[in-house]
């Protein structure tokens, strides 16, 4: 945040104050939409979708059940199982929450409400999404058992095939906005124009509509939820890879899954839905860091909407039937989207 | 060795003494993954033991029995009364369908006719037992294929179905209703009216689940072309109730063999799929409760009055003979032969009941389908435990 | 009758062979000479080896067979009746148990457990029979909608008879049941190992002289607890052994 460090540079914070002040505020930006997130959709939009109230007992509306589960979970014992790794399955939980720490960190918020901004910003965010991949696989391979097994397995091939589609969407995006910067990416869909006319800027889900889609199914998949869930596959392998966890580490999963969540629709929310910015505003004004946030956050709700409403509809696909879906279909889609904007971004 | 290592040796020695198959761990050839007893998607605790080679089955086998209760040996030791009492629990989820077989095998070995209301309202709830029984199938269908969702709209419409049950019976789950030459009451007022608007209710929830689930390319993705069943391989096994309808035998003991139950004199169609394969039985099902519905209905209509118990003496003593009955249950075909010596119970009952031919089909389907095809398959036959292990 | 048998099945495919029967259409009058006439086939293909037959108008057809001749028999109700569909196979154990209904306590018994009295005249059902162990099987057309019982006789020193496991699938399962209920061998049978019970159990429980334990364990009706009712206000004075009195009228001693 750097006016923040310029405030901190005229107070005389030692760096180590301001570090600890830093890491302080990306756990509370991080933990608070993952906390908003479970609660708004999984515990209220599910159980009505389900015609079901959901949790009404903690807090007023049951507002207070996460921070329940996490006192559960957190005083739970510690239970490794005897035959797994007991290192690499101590670690795993870790490795998927620092990857999305670090996706959040190139998540602009104002025109100076940021953490880092990167001249590859994106490119960054995608990289960095992939090391979860890992962590699910030593989830799933230390856990000794079968369908930790199976889940991971299944996990690694369905996240490695949709990073291509992920990425390709994206690709639209940058030739449009002619940058990789967040910031960048923000300041064209603000600023732009969809041929000629300027009213609403140019927010690329409108005309990045097929890279929007491609994007969201691609997310769905990153983030396993149904209908991309077969590693975790509820009703075939219990938990799939988390099988075996229980308690703080559950919880680190847990938290993780709807954190990324969090992450990725703030990220597409940034690429299509033009990110922290009011078209027709100005984007330097210095109330825009205050009000930036919560535009976000509203952004980054609605994309969040439509993942869950997909999650809790449909079931899940198979392992080959959803390889397909990525490589036969969404590749070649993004392809053509790309070739397509290149040639009207050529054009006009 | 420590106390843990020796201990984890002996469970993996009596696990493979107890299915005289060696469970490895780890194989060249391939893994074994053992699915149950306590699985979400077995109903129940039935262990299906299957060797992988990555996500493909190469064998399969299946070990019932977790849930044995030996229903035939404590048949032995009850009088004719009892046995209905026990025997609502084989099929938990439709448990009046159980009652009326044995009930209906006493009265013909008697030569008693129950009187025509008992009949009808015996038939009304035969038929809300199946509706009460797919329904919940229809929502674990969902379930096990990863929809969430449908699960909590079957439990909320099928309430209803159990209310109405209760009403009339005083239990939602198991009714113990259904007495040697009739009935044990009549039906209290007010509930024919309700029945009715129930079962438009579920009609209703048949629609909406046909949108839901039935319409999903998702769900056809999954179901269409899983483990499909010849015909003659259906037959051959014992295969019955939907899971033949959906391999396109046209057969359904309530149209084809008349024991004793009023479906001749209301109008009502059966419904095969030719296709074999699990969407074919799902639909099957989901059609058969629409179907189930309007029978109900056209049944609530037609009651006669009279009496709803003929005159049997007090003490039931079945004439000596053996009798086999068998109605189309929910799940498939179920039937009790009975061999009567004269006394107040009976000597030997042999429960036929579906899930376990429907089961028995397992091992030869699953070669050589995928791990998630397993679940579909399984729910797609739909057994309860009970019934397979009785 | 109605017009529930006029359904249009989506194109039911010819699967069964060897539909030779005759043609049934309704179930009640014709049914005896259907019935006939199976037996007749069956009589035909096995000659004297069917030892014994039954017949209910309307109901059933039970054929006891002789035991050389199982496999025999269900391949020509197969082959030549149409019954394709395998409906359940088990035994039957003609004993009578010598516990009766267990309607006393153990702790009574005079000697000990009674022992069954092998020289005891066993009665058996339809289609006769003259050992104690009979296994029965059920056989079904789904397209004629006629059945067929086979009954054979198992001599006591030799439980056992061939499989029809090469003949219908469907057998494999009721086969291992049964032997583990009854103790009868299946020769021919794929593995003939325990279906329900744990591999190490010892003994065949639905034979008549393996004793239900339960009820010799904790004499039947066991321990019958009954709240004593609530009796009328005229008869309750003092008598009612809970303090809640049944009305405000009841003044008395309770």
């Amino acid at each position: 945040m750097s006016t923040l460090t310029t405030l901190a540079a005229d107070i005389e914070l030692a760096w180590w104050q301001q570090t600890t002040l830093r890491s302080l505020g990306v756990m509370i930006a991080v933990l608070i939409p993952a906390g908003t997130l479970v609660y708004v959709f999984l515990f209220k939009m599910m159980s009505f979708m389900q015609s079901r109230l959901g949790p009404m007992e903690a807090g007023p509306y049951g507002s207070l059940q996460l921070l329940a589960e996490v006192g559960k979970f957190i005083q739970k014992e510690d239970i490794i199982p005897w035959r797994a790794d007991r290192k690499l399955f101590a670690f795993a939980p870790y490795v998927v929450i620092a990857s999305v720490f670090m996706i959040y960190l190139v998540v602009p918020f104002g025109p100076d409400a940021y953490f880092v901004d990167f001249d590859t910003g994106i490119f960054w965010a995608l990289a960095v999404s992939s090391v979860s991949v890992i962590g699910i696989l030593i989830a799933g391979w230390s856990s000794a058992n079968k369908y930790s097994l199976l889940g991971g397995l299944r996990a690694a091939g369905q996240l490695i095939a949709y990073e291509l589609p992920m990425v390709l969407a994206v690709v639209g995006v940058v030739i449009q906005a002619g940058t990789l910067n967040m910031q960048g990416i923000v300041a064209a869909q603000a600023e732009g124009e969809i041929f000629g006319f300027g009213g609403i800027g140019n927010p690329f889900v409108l005309t990045q509509g097929i890279g929007f889609l491609i994007f969201l199914i691609a997310m769905q998949a990153e983030l396993t939820q149904t209908p991309f869930d077969m590693p975790i596959a509820e009703s075939e392998l219990v938990s799939g890879y988390m099988t075996e966890y229980s308690g703080l580490r559950f919880l680190l999963f847990f938290i993780g899954e709807f954190a990324s969540a969090g992450a990725f629709a703030a990220v597409a929310a940034t690429l299509f839905l033009g990110g922290w910015a009011i078209p027709g505003v100005d984007l330097d004004a210095d109330w825009m860091n205050v009000v930036g946030p919560l535009v976000l956050v509203a952004k980054m709700m609605l994309v969040a909407f439509l993942v869950f409403w997909v999650r809790f509809t449909y079931p899940r696909f198979r392992e080959d039937q959803l390889q397909q879906l990525a490589w036969k279909i969404l590749i070649p889609l993004s392809l053509v989207n790309i070739l397509a904007t290149m040639a009207l971004k050529v054009a006009f | 060795m420590t106390v843990t290592e020796r201990q984890q040796r002996a469970y993996v020695d009596a696990q493979a003494a107890d299915m005289r198959v060696a469970v490895e761990l780890e194989t060249d050839e391939g893994m074994t993954l053992n699915l149950g007893p306590q699985h979400p998607a077995t109903h129940g605790t039935l262990r299906v033991i299957a060797r992988l080679d990555g996500e493909q089955v190469v064998w399969a086998d299946i070990s019932p029995g977790y849930m044995h209760r030996g229903y035939e040996k404590l048949c032995e030791v009850r009088t004719y009364p009892q046995v209905t009492t026990l025997v609502n629990r084989i099929d938990w989820l439709g448990s009046f369908a159980n009652e009326v077989p044995f009930i209906l095998a006493s009265e013909q070995l008697m030569g008693i006719e129950a009187p025509p209301r008992a009949r009808y309202i015996r038939t009304i709830l035969f038929e809300m037992a199946r509706v009460a029984n797919i329904v919940l199938f229809l929502g674990d269908l969902g379930v096990q294929l990863g929809a969430v969702t449908p699960a909590f709209y079957a439990f909320r419409d099928r309430e209803h179905v159990l209310d109405q049950i209760e009403s009339v019976t005083g239990g939602r789950f198991h009714p113990n209703f259904d007495r040697i030459g009739g009935l044990k009451d009549d039906l209290p007022k007010g509930w024919i009216a309700d029945t009715k608007a129930v079962m438009q209710r579920m009609r209703m929830f048949c629609d909406e689940i046909e949108d839901l689930l039935f319409g999903n390319e998702i769900f056809e993705a999954r179901t269409r072309g899983v483990g499909v069943i010849p015909a003659d391989v259906a037959l051959s096994y014992g295969l019955s109730g939907a899971n033949a309808r959906g391999s396109g035998i046209d057969w359904d003991l309530r149209r084809d063999t008349d024991v004793g139950l009023a479906h001749n004199e209301v109008d009502w169609r059966v419904w095969t799929h030719p296709d074999g394969d699990s969407f074919a039985r799902c639909w099957v099902r989901l059609q058969e409760t629409r179907e189930a519905t309007k029978i109900i209905d056209q049944l609530c209509d037609g009651l006669p009055g009279g009496p709803i118990m003929a005159k049997v003496p007090r003490i039931i003593k079945v004439p000596e003979g053996e009798a086999y009955v068998a109605t189309e249950n929910p799940l498939g075909e179920m039937g009790y032969y009975i061999i009567s010596k004269g006394d107040i119970g009976p000597f030997r009952v042999k429960i036929r009941s579906a899930s376990f031919s429907n089961v028995s089909v397992l091992p030869w389907l699953l070669r050589g389908v995928y791990v998630p095809d397993i679940i579909t398959i399984l729910a797609s036959l739909y057994f309860i435990l009970g019934d397979i292990d009785r | 009758m109605s017009d529930a048998t006029t359904t249009e099945a989506t194109g039911t495919p010819e699967a069964e062979a060897g539909d030779a029967a005759a043609g049934a259409e309704q179930p009640t009058a014709p049914a005896d000479e259907q019935r006939e006439a199976m037996l007749a086939t069956l009589t035909a293909a096995l000659g004297d080896r069917v030892v014994g037959s039954h017949v209910v108008p309307g109901r059933e057809l039970w054929v006891r067979v002789a035991r050389e001749a199982w496999v025999e028999a269900a391949e020509t109700a197969k082959l030549k009746l149409g019954c394709t569909f395998f409906d359940f196979l088990s035994a039957i154990d003609w004993m009578p148990s010598p516990w009766g209904r267990y309607e006393y306590s153990a702790l009574d018994l005079e000697g000990g457990i009674p022992r069954p009295d092998p020289t005891a005249e066993i009665a058996t059902g339809y289609a006769g029979g003259d050992t104690r162990f009979q296994v029965f099987s059920r056989l079904l057309n789904v397209r004629q909608q006629h059945s067929v019982m086979l009954k054979a006789d198992l001599p006591d020193d030799d439980l056992r008879v061939a499989s029809l496991v090469p003949l219908y699938g469907g057998a494999n399962w009721h086969e291992r049941e049964c032997w583990e209920m009854f103790g009868i061998t299946f020769d021919g049978h794929p593995s003939l190992r325990h279906l329900y019970l744990p591999g190490a159990f010892e003994g065949h429980p639905l034979r008549k002289d393996f004793p239900l334990l339960a009820r010799l364990v904790k004499p039947w009706p066991g321990i019958v607890d009954v709240e004593p009712m609530p009796q009328t206000d005229d008869e309750a004075e003092g008598d009612t052994p809970d303090g809640n009195g049944s009305g405000a009228e009841n003044e008395g001693d309770a």
